[in-house]
C-alpha cells in the first residue's frame, strides 16, 4: 500500500451522492471522500453517514479510497473516527496536523475502534495534511509518525498563516515544499503536493505538476476531474527515459539471473538506487498506458 | 425509537433522495414521489420499511422526493433523518 | 415468427402486413421503379393571378378535397416551437373528418393537443416517431390504429417508395413566394434546412405550403420548389415560436462526467485509426455527442489533421469546425442553434440536403453510408448490442428514433456513448424493452465505467488493444450497474400492440405493447 501509484487523488464532497458514487469513474489514483471543508457544519452528521454507507457499499475497484476527518479541534472528529474507521477506508486524511502528540493520540483512537470491529491494527493508514507554520516546523517528526504513509503540504491554509499570498507560480511555497519533500524521503513515505485552484487553467496546472515532479512530490491532490487527465500525462516519462529505464531494468535482472555484480549501461556504472529509480519510472509509464 | 419532531434529510440533487419525518400518534405512513416509480417504486419503499423496522419505529410519517438515490443513499438519507427527528436538543 | 434478432413479430396487426427484419441488407425490393407522382398542372394564368396564395389553411384543406381515411404530413423542423400541426388539426377537427393517418417526420411535446384527437379517433393511426406525452399516451393505447416508428432515413424510403403515401403534405415555410418556392433560413421562424419535407414535396398528392412571410419572387435560395407546391397559404396564425425553434447556441456540457465519456471517445476513435486526414463525420447535439465533437476538433488541430465533410443535426460546434477549416463542408438535413441557421443561409460550404439524400436506404447513394463514424445515445442496449432510443425502460414509448438506424449501418465505426446509470436506472440491460437498432450496426459502446466492444465489429482488435482503455465486457457492465441499482420490477404489457419499429428498410425489428399499468 506504502509504494502505491499516487499521481492524483481528487477531492470528492462527501455529501454529495452522485459525486461520492462516480469518484472513482475518473481514473484518479486516489480518492478522499470529503467530510471536512465541503462540507457546512449542519450537514457533517450527513456527510458521515453517507461516506460511511458508501464504503461499505460501493465497490471503488483499484482506486485507493480516503476519507477526511474533521480536525482535532472541532467537535466531528470522535464521530468521524467511530463511524469512519469501522466502514474500512484505505487512510484517512488528517487536516491541520502541528505535532507527533496529536497523531499518536489519533493512533490510540483508532486502534481501539480497529480492536473492537476486529479489524487488524494499524490497518487504517493515516495521511495528515500541513497547514500550519508549527506543522512545517515539527514535519520531520509528523512524517516518521504513526500509520503515516503519506504528507501532504496544504497551500491555502499555509499561506494564510505565514500571512503571505498564494500565487499561480507558488514560489511562496518552495520553501515548504523542499522541506516537506525531504521529511517524507528521510521517513521512507511518499508526499503528495497541495491543489491546483483554478481549474479553468490546464496549463497551469502542468506548469505546477512538472514543478512538483521535479521537486520530488510523488503525486498531486486535484479538486476537479478535469484536472486528472493533464497531471497524469505531466507524471508520463518521456519515450527516451522510458527505453533508458528499460534498458537498465533489464540488464539488472539479467545480472541478477546470472549472479554478476556490477552492472553496466551504455558504459555507465549501475547501482540500486538507479535500478530503483528505474523501476519506478517504469511503473509509472505502464500506469499511463505506455507498454513497457 | 419515537419520532418527536419533523425534519429532513437528503437533497433534491440528482441521485439524492430528500427524506422528511414528522411524528404521527397511531400510523407508519410511507408516501414516495420517485421518476422510476414503476421499476423501483416498491423497492425504495421496502428499503424505508426495513430500515425503521430494524429500528422499531411503529409510528411517524416519512415522505421521500427521490432523485434516483441508490439505496446507500437511502439508507443514509433515513438515518440521518431518524437520527435528528429522534434528538431532542436538535435545531 | 421470429425475426433475424429473436424478436416474436406477428405476421398481421391491425389489417398490416409485417415483414420480419433479415438482417442489414437482408431486404432489398425486386422492383427497382419509383411510383410516379401525381401530376399536379396548374394554367398558367391561374399561376399569374396569383390564385395559388390563399388566405387560410382551412380553404387549402377544402380545395385539395380532405376526406375520412386519408394522410397527412408533417416536418418537424419547428420542433418544439412547431405551432403548424396543432393550428391543422384545430381546424380539421372543425371540418368533421375522421380516421386520419398522421405522417410526421417527428410528433414532439408541443403537440400534446393532438392526444385528444387520437381518442375521439379524428386520428387513427401516425408514422415517423412520437416524442413526449404523445408517445406516452400512445403506449397507453389512446391510439385507436398503429404507431409506426420509422428512422429519417426509413421515413424517406416509405414515401420515395410508395409504401406510405401521403394524399396532403403540409408544409411549414418560414418564407416562400407566391409561385411556392419555400426557403427556412430567413424570416422570423427561421429553422434552417426543410430536408425533412423534401420527399413529402415530391411524392404527396397535394402539397400545401404555410407562411407567416409572403417574400417577393423568387425567394432565393430556394429548399422546396414551386414545382412541387400546389397552394401557398400566407397566414397572420404564427406557424412557430421562435424561441422553441432554435436554442439560442448549443453549450458544452459542463458535467464531468460526460466530458469523461466524451474523452473515452476521442481514444476509442484514434485507437480504430478513425481520426485521420479526410475524415468524415456526423454529430448530433446531445450532451456527450457535442463535447465529442470539441475534443474531436482539438484532436485535429493538434495532429494537424482536416477532414472532408461532417454532417449535421447542425450546430454551432460543427459551424465552428468549419469556419476554422476542419471540413470543407458540412452537410445539412436540420439546424439546432441560431448559429447553425446563419451559417447555412451564409456559408456556401454549408450545404442544405434532403432526408433521402441523407439516410433512405433504398436510392442510388445516400450520405450516411460514406461516414466514419457516429456517436450516438440510446435509453437502453442489451447484451447483443441492440439499441433503443423510442422506449424508455419502464415501456413508455417517449423518443423517436431520429438518424440512429441509418448512422449507425451507415458509419464504419459507430459508438452508443451513455452514462451507464441514469437515475437508479442501468442503461446495459440483458434484453432492451425495445429494439430500434440491431446490435449488429453498433461497433462500440461507451461509459463511465468502461468501453466494450462488439465482437463482430472488424475494429475489436484494435480498439481493446488499447491498454489506455478500460476494456469490459456488456456482460461485466451490466452486473457493475445491477450492484449498484438492485433487480428492477418487470414492465407489465397488454396484449394490445400499439407501435411497430421498422429497421431502415421497411422490415420489422420489433413491435411495442399497450402498458398494463
Amino acid at each position: 500500500m506504502t509504494d502505491r501509484l499516487r499521481r492524483t487523488r481528487l477531492y470528492v464532497p462527501g455529501n454529495n451522492p452522485s459525486m461520492v458514487q462516480n469518484a472513482s469513474v475518473f481514473g484518479a489514483d486516489s480518492i478522499i471522500l470529503d467530510l471536512e471543508d465541503s462540507i457546512p457544519v449542519s450537514e457533517k452528521d450527513a456527510a458521515r453517514i453517507l461516506v460511511r454507507n458508501a464504503l461499505q457499499f460501493l465497490d471503488f475497484s483499484n482506486t485507493e479510497v480516503t476519507v477526511r476527518v474533521n480536525d482535532s479541534s472541532t467537535p466531528f472528529l470522535g464521530d468521524d473516527l467511530f463511524e469512519i474507521i469501522p466502514a474500512k477506508p484505505d487512510a484517512i486524511i488528517i487536516p491541520k496536523v502541528e505535532s507527533l502528540k496529536e497523531l499518536k493520540k489519533l493512533d490510540i483512537q483508532v486502534t481501539i475502534i480497529e480492536k473492537e470491529n476486529d479489524m487488524e491494527v494499524g490497518s487504517i493508514k493515516f495521511m495528515p495534511i500541513i497547514e500550519t507554520a508549527i506543522g512545517v516546523v515539527n514535519i520531520e517528526e509528523i512524517a516518521s509518525g504513526p500509520r503515516v504513509t503519506v504528507i501532504s503540504p496544504g497551500g491555502e491554509d499555509l499561506t494564510a498563516d505565514l500571512g503571505i499570498e498564494r500565487t499561480k507560480e507558488g514560489a511562496e511555497l518552495s520553501y515548504i515544499q523542499s522541506r516537506m519533500v525531504v521529511a517524507a524521503a528521510a521517513a521512507k513515505i511518499q508526499i503528495i503536493d497541495t491543489v491546483f485552484v483554478d481549474v479553468n487553467d490546464i496549463d497551469g496546472l502542468i506548469q505546477s505538476t512538472k514543478k512538483a515532479i521535479s521537486m520530488g512530490f510523488h503525486g498531486k491532490s486535484c479538486i476537479h476531474p478535469i484536472q486528472i487527465k493533464p497531471i497524469h500525462e505531466a507524471f508520463l516519462p518521456s519515450p527516451e527515459k522510458i527505453a533508458q529505464a528499460k534498458k537498465i531494468v533489464e540488464a539488472y535482472e539479467k545480472a541478477t539471473r546470472d549472479g554478476t555484480g556490477a552492472i553496466t549501461v551504455d558504459g555507465r556504472m549501475i547501482d540500486v538506487p538507479v535500478v530503483i529509480r528505474s523501476q519506478r519510472l517504469l511503473e509509472r509509464a505502464r500506469a499511463g498506458g505506455v507498454d513497457v | 425509537m419515537d419520532i418527536i419532531q419533523t425534519v429532513k434529510a437528503g437533497t433534491l440533487e440528482s441521485g439524492d433522495i430528500l427524506i422528511t419525518i414528522s411524528p404521527h400518534d397511531s400510523e407508519l405512513i410511507i408516501e414516495l414521489e420517485t421518476p422510476v416509480e414503476s421499476l423501483y417504486g416498491e423497492k425504495i419503499k421496502q428499503e424505508i420499511l426495513d430500515f425503521l423496522s430494524s429500528l422499531e419505529i411503529t409510528k411517524g410519517v416519512i415522505k421521500a422526493i427521490d432523485k434516483g438515490a441508490l439505496e446507500y443513499t437511502v439508507l443514509a438519507r433515513m438515518e440521518t433523518a431518524i437520527n435528528r427527528a429522534c434528538l431532542e436538543e436538535f435545531e | 415468427m421470429k425475426n433475424a434478432i429473436d424478436r416474436e413479430i406477428p405476421d398481421e396487426v391491425k389489417g398490416r402486413k409485417l415483414r420480419p427484419f433479415q438482417g442489414n441488407d437482408g431486404y432489398l425490393p425486386e422492383d427497382r421503379f419509383i411510383p410516379a407522382t401525381r401530376m399536379r398542372a396548374h394554367s398558367s394564368s391561374f399561376v399569374r393571378q396569383k390564385k395559388k396564395v390563399l388566405s387560410s389553411l382551412k380553404e387549402a384543406l377544402v380545395k385539395v378535397g380532405l376526406k375520412d381515411g386519408m394522410t397527412l404530413s408533417f416536418h418537424h423542423h419547428f420542433r418544439g416551437g412547431d405551432n403548424l400541426m396543432n393550428h391543422a388539426f384545430e381546424i380539421i377537427q372543425k371540418m368533421g373528418v375522421k380516421d386520419l393517418t398522421v405522417n410526421a417526420s417527428s410528433v414532439q411535446p408541443v403537440h400534446s393537443p393532438l392526444i385528444p384527437l387520437m381518442e375521439s379517433k379524428v386520428i387513427t393511426n401516425i408514422e415517423g416517431g412520437a416524442n413526449g406525452a404523445p408517445g406516452e399516451a400512445i403506449s397507453r393505447g389512446k391510439l385507436d390504429g398503429l404507431l409506426t416508428v420509422r428512422s429519417h432515413g426509413g421515413r424517406a424510403r416509405a414515401i420515395d417508395s410508395g409504401d406510405s403515401h401521403i394524399d396532403i403534405a403540409i408544409i411549414g415555410a418560414p418564407t416562400a413566394d407566391f409561385m411556392g418556392n419555400l426557403n427556412g433560413t430567413n424570416g422570423r421562424y427561421a429553422c434552417g434546412p426543410l430536408g425533412y419535407a423534401w420527399p413529402d414535396a415530391r411524392m404527396a398528392d397535394n402539397v400545401i405550403a404555410v407562411t407567416n412571410e409572403l417574400v417577393s419572387f423568387p425567394n432565393y435560395p430556394v429548399s422546396i420548389p414551386m414545382t412541387l407546391v400546389d397552394w401557398v397559404v400566407h397566414t397572420d396564425v404564427p406557424i412557430g415560436d421562435p424561441k422553441g425553434i432554435v436554442s439560442g447556441t448549443t453549450r458544452i456540457t459542463k458535467d464531468p462526467m460526460r466530458l469523461k465519456i466524451a474523452s473515452t471517445v476521442i481514444d476509442v476513435l484514434d485507437s480504430a485509426g478513425i481520426i485521420k486526414e479526410g475524415l468524415t463525420f456526423q454529430s448530433g447535439a446531445g450532451g456527450i455527442s457535442l463535447a465529442s465533437s470539441y475534443f474531436l476538433m482539438e484532436e485535429m488541430l493538434k495532429k494537424k489533421i482536416k477532414g472532408s465533410w461532417a454532417m449535421g443535426g447542425s450546430t454551432a460546434a460543427l459551424v465552428d469546425m468549419l469556419d476554422r477549416g476542419l471540413f470543407d463542408y458540412l452537410l445539412d438535413v436540420q439546424a439546432f442553434d441560431v448559429t447553425a441557421v446563419n451559417s447555412l443561409r451564409n456559408n456556401p460550404r454549408h450545404i442544405e440536403i434532403g432526408a433521402s439524400c441523407y439516410a433512405s436506404p433504398f436510392n442510388a447513394a445516400c450520405a450516411v453510408n460514406l461516414l466514419d463514424t457516429i456517436v450516438l445515445g440510446a435509453t437502453e442496449v442489451d447484451l447483443n448490442f441492440n439499441a433503443n432510443t423510442v422506449t424508455e425502460s419502464d415501456g413508455r414509448i417517449l423518443h423517436g428514433i431520429g438518424g440512429h438506424q441509418d448512422t449507425s449501418s451507415g458509419a464504419e465505426l459507430s459508438i452508443l456513448a451513455f452514462p451507464l446509470i441514469r437515475g437508479r436506472v442501468s442503461v446495459v440491460v440483458d434484453n432492451v424493452t425495445t429494439v430500434v437498432t440491431p446490435g449488429e450496426s453498433i461497433d462500440v459502446v461507451v461509459t463511465e465505467r468502461g468501453v466494450a466492444v462488439n465482437p463482430s465489429s472488424k475494429h475489436f482488435d484494435e480498439i481493446t488493444n488499447n491498454k489506455r482503455l478500460n476494456i469490459k465486457s456488456m456482460e461485466e457492465l451490466k452486473n457493475e450497474a445491477l450492484k449498484l441499482t438492485g433487480p428492477r420490477k418487470p414492465i407489465r404489457f397488454k396484449d394490445n400492440i400499439v407501435g411497430v419499429i421498422e429497421n431502415r428498410d421497411g422490415t420489422v425489428l420489433d413491435v411495442i405493447y399497450e402498458l398494463a399499468d
